[in-house]
């Protein structure tokens, strides 16, 4: 009899989850980067509207993956799906997919050097050598002559990058590749690549740990990481010829810059961008909504919560220091919602 | 009263059927048959387990081929993968880290079993069972911020300064590495080694000893030469625990090894192995070769780790034959 009953609150438990799954839950997958502000997001939504979106925050490349097999309703994604990739969306599915950007983010450059306390500007033609293997110690002139003044020591450099596939590295690696030809050549972009130098960290926190306990190193971390850690990174020069340090505004910038040769499909890198104070090694963070919809209700959630974000929403992007999109992309994504059917 | 519970009312059995329905009834029957299963259910996970692998990873082996396991170029963007480096730091960690853990862990385990006495060994013990439960993540902070450090400013100039004519110890260390992943794992493995082994030595029969010390052996000779050699399967079976808990280690060795596919001789150099690099590249893996190539370092390991352990069985077996008063152990 005890038994009976266990199996009646067992059947009856399952029965409760699949009506919650039945009931307009929304599903989407995907980049870990901006987790922080969906979920907010989906959490301020869910209070106003009471529509249920659930998140998981399983990684970009997991996210394209999901929503291409359609487990999930919407994808997210910290670099842009690649050709290859649409079509294998359209093979599947019979129906296209759309990019979204939502938020942006930045990657720093961070080092560690004993005797060092300056903010240390970086030339692109630096970077790309010391992540190459070229620059191996910290009075090249390379480094030196962008850095009057401050006593760089003649130690070998230890680079650190991320162990783990991430957006950041897709960041970082997009910006080497876009002001290095040889980079371009032998490394390429993407969420991992074959190193030619260094030490891997596994996330934010594992680069920087490891940044704090090796002397003479240098490394890269999300701008967010950085700013809530308060750890201290270097300038980086623009394609305007500033040297620019990250913040909220100079990342914006990036995206305001980038705007005006923006494509309709969303799908741009806004590494090195042009403008004066715009931050080169900037992107979007997009959501990937799919085109058309089998069920009429999920896609009208879907469509004003994705408003939503980038209007009312943005008012939550500094706070967590994520930075806001530019008024330009904004207008422009509202009318290419309309697509979604 | 086990009969009552299983009664089935209102069966009307034929005959043939009569005998296997009151085995039931025997209740023996029903026991067999379930405990069966569960130790099916191990098989079939381990079936499983192969096949899934074998049938998500059938792009990259028709890709690479045999050529997987000595290729060393490990490129997402170029779409070249081999696993070479990575069966490399998987197996030169958790070698480092039994010729480490094995020495320590047997020695702790004959002081607790023959020599401590029991106020001694009880509470050690406790502290034994207690770092086997510690979870590797914290292990793995534990690396960077003590063993690291250590490495960098103590260990490695000091294995510079008197054993660096050896090409084991050249060459710039970091701090992470080959070497600082295998102090990790052996520190890990240690506990099972000790756990193990006390049990294994505490169950040899009391007249095994006595009979030694009645022929005049001394105390340790006694345990040196009776006792050890009595729990050696036991033993043994410590130390394939340890080896499988080293080869699989995934937290701990990412936080410690410098997640640098390479192969070099310098143990001080940063490596990778291969969990390591299935857990980092996991999530973000694009494109079905990368995936499925990650899939198949998992079939790589599981090889690994079957050979490995075929291996040392192999020794044991060996050596079981050539040595002697392994008695029926």
């Amino acid at each position: 009899m005890k038994r009976l009953s266990g199996l009646l609150v067992l059947a009856l438990a399952l029965a409760g989850v699949m009506l919650a799954q039945g009931g307009g839950l929304i599903n989407g997958a995907g980049a870990t980067f901006p987790y922080p502000i969906y979920s907010k997001w989906f959490d301020q939504f869910h209070k106003a509207n009471g529509a249920q979106i659930n998140y998981q925050s399983v990684g970009s490349g997991a996210g394209i993956k999901q929503v291409t097999e359609g487990t999930v309703d919407f994808g997210a994604s910290d670099g842009p799906m690649n050709d290859d990739q649409l079509k294998a969306y359209r093979a599947k599915n019979g129906t296209g997919i759309l990019h979204f950007p939502t938020v942006l983010g930045a990657a720093v450059p961070t080092y560690n050097i004993p005797g060092v306390n300056e903010t240390l500007n970086f030339t692109p033609d630096a970077l790309a050598g010391i992540f190459l293997g070229r620059i191996s110690k910290w009075n090249d002139p390379a480094i030196a002559n962008a850095n009057k003044g401050v006593n760089l020591p003649g130690n070998d450099i230890v680079v650190i990058h991320r162990s783990d596939g991430s957006g950041t590295t897709y960041i970082w690696t997009d910006y080497l590749s876009k002001v290095s030809g040889d980079w371009k050549d032998k490394v390429g972009k993407g969420t991992s690549v074959n190193w030619p130098v260094g030490l891997g960290g596994k996330g934010n926190e594992g680069v920087t740990g490891l940044l704090k306990q090796t002397p003479n190193s240098i490394g890269y971390v999300e701008l967010i990481y950085a700013a809530q850690n308060k750890i201290n990174y270097g300038t980086v020069k623009n394609l305007a010829g500033a040297f620019v340090k990250a913040d909220l505004a100079s990342v914006s910038e990036a995206a305001a810059g980038a705007s005006k040769t923006m494509p309709e499909d969303f799908r741009v890198s806004i590494t090195n961008a042009p403008g004066k104070t715009a931050y080169p090694i900037s992107s979007f963070t997009w959501l990937l909504i799919p085109e058309k919809f089998k069920d009429a209700t999920k896609r009208d959630t879907i469509k004003n919560f994705v408003k939503w974000a980038i209007t009312d929403g943005q008012g939550d992007a500094e706070a967590l220091s994520y930075a806001k999109l530019p008024k330009e992309v904004v207008d422009k994504e509202l009318k290419a919602l309309s697509k979604v059917q | 009263m086990a009969t009552s519970s299983i009664h089935v009312p209102g069966a009307d059995p034929v005959d043939d059927s009569r005998s296997f329905l009151s085995r039931l009834r025997n209740g023996d029957e029903i026991a067999r048959l379930i405990t069966f299963l569960f130790a099916a259910s191990v098989v079939l996970i381990t079936v499983m387990l192969v096949y899934e692998l074998w049938i998500d990873s059938s792009l990259a082996r028709q890709k690479f081929g045999l050529a997987f396991f000595v290729t060393k170029l490990w490129d997402p963007i170029a779409e070249q993968f081999g696993a070479a480096t990575f069966i490399y730091g998987t197996v030169v960690t958790a070698g480092v880290a039994l010729l480490m853990a094995i020495p320590l862990g047997i020695g702790a385990a004959i002081f607790l079993a023959e020599l401590a006495p029991q106020k001694v060994s009880d509470p050690l013990q406790f502290f034994i069972d207690l770092l086997a439960a510690v979870p590797s993540v914290i292990y793995g902070v534990l690396g960077v911020f003590i063993v690291i450090p250590m490495m960098r400013t103590f260990i490695a100039p000091t294995l510079k300064a008197t054993l660096g004519f050896l090409p084991l110890f050249q060459g710039p260390a970091y701090g992470v590495g080959f070497l600082t992943a295998g102090i990790v794992l052996a520190i890990m493995v240690i506990p099972y080694i000790i756990s193990v082994s006390r049990e294994v030595l505490l169950s040899v029969p009391r007249d095994q000893r006595e009979a030694a010390l009645a022929l005049g052996s001394t105390r340790w000779e006694s345990t040196w030469k009776v006792v050890v050699p009595f729990a050696r399967t036991g033993i043994m079976g410590s130390i394939f625990l340890a080896l499988a808990r080293a080869l699989g280690e995934t937290m701990a060795v990412t936080m410690v090894i410098g997640n640098t596919p390479s192969i070099s001789s310098s143990l001080f150099a940063p490596g990778y192995s291969i969990a390591a690099v299935i857990a980092n590249e996991f999530t973000e893996a694009t494109g079905d070769l990368y995936l499925q190539s990650l899939i198949q370092l998992g079939l790589v390991l599981f090889l690994l780790t079957f050979i490995l352990n075929g291996l040392a069985r192999l020794l044991m077996l060996l050596t079981a034959a050539r040595g002697s008063g392994t008695g029926r152990a």
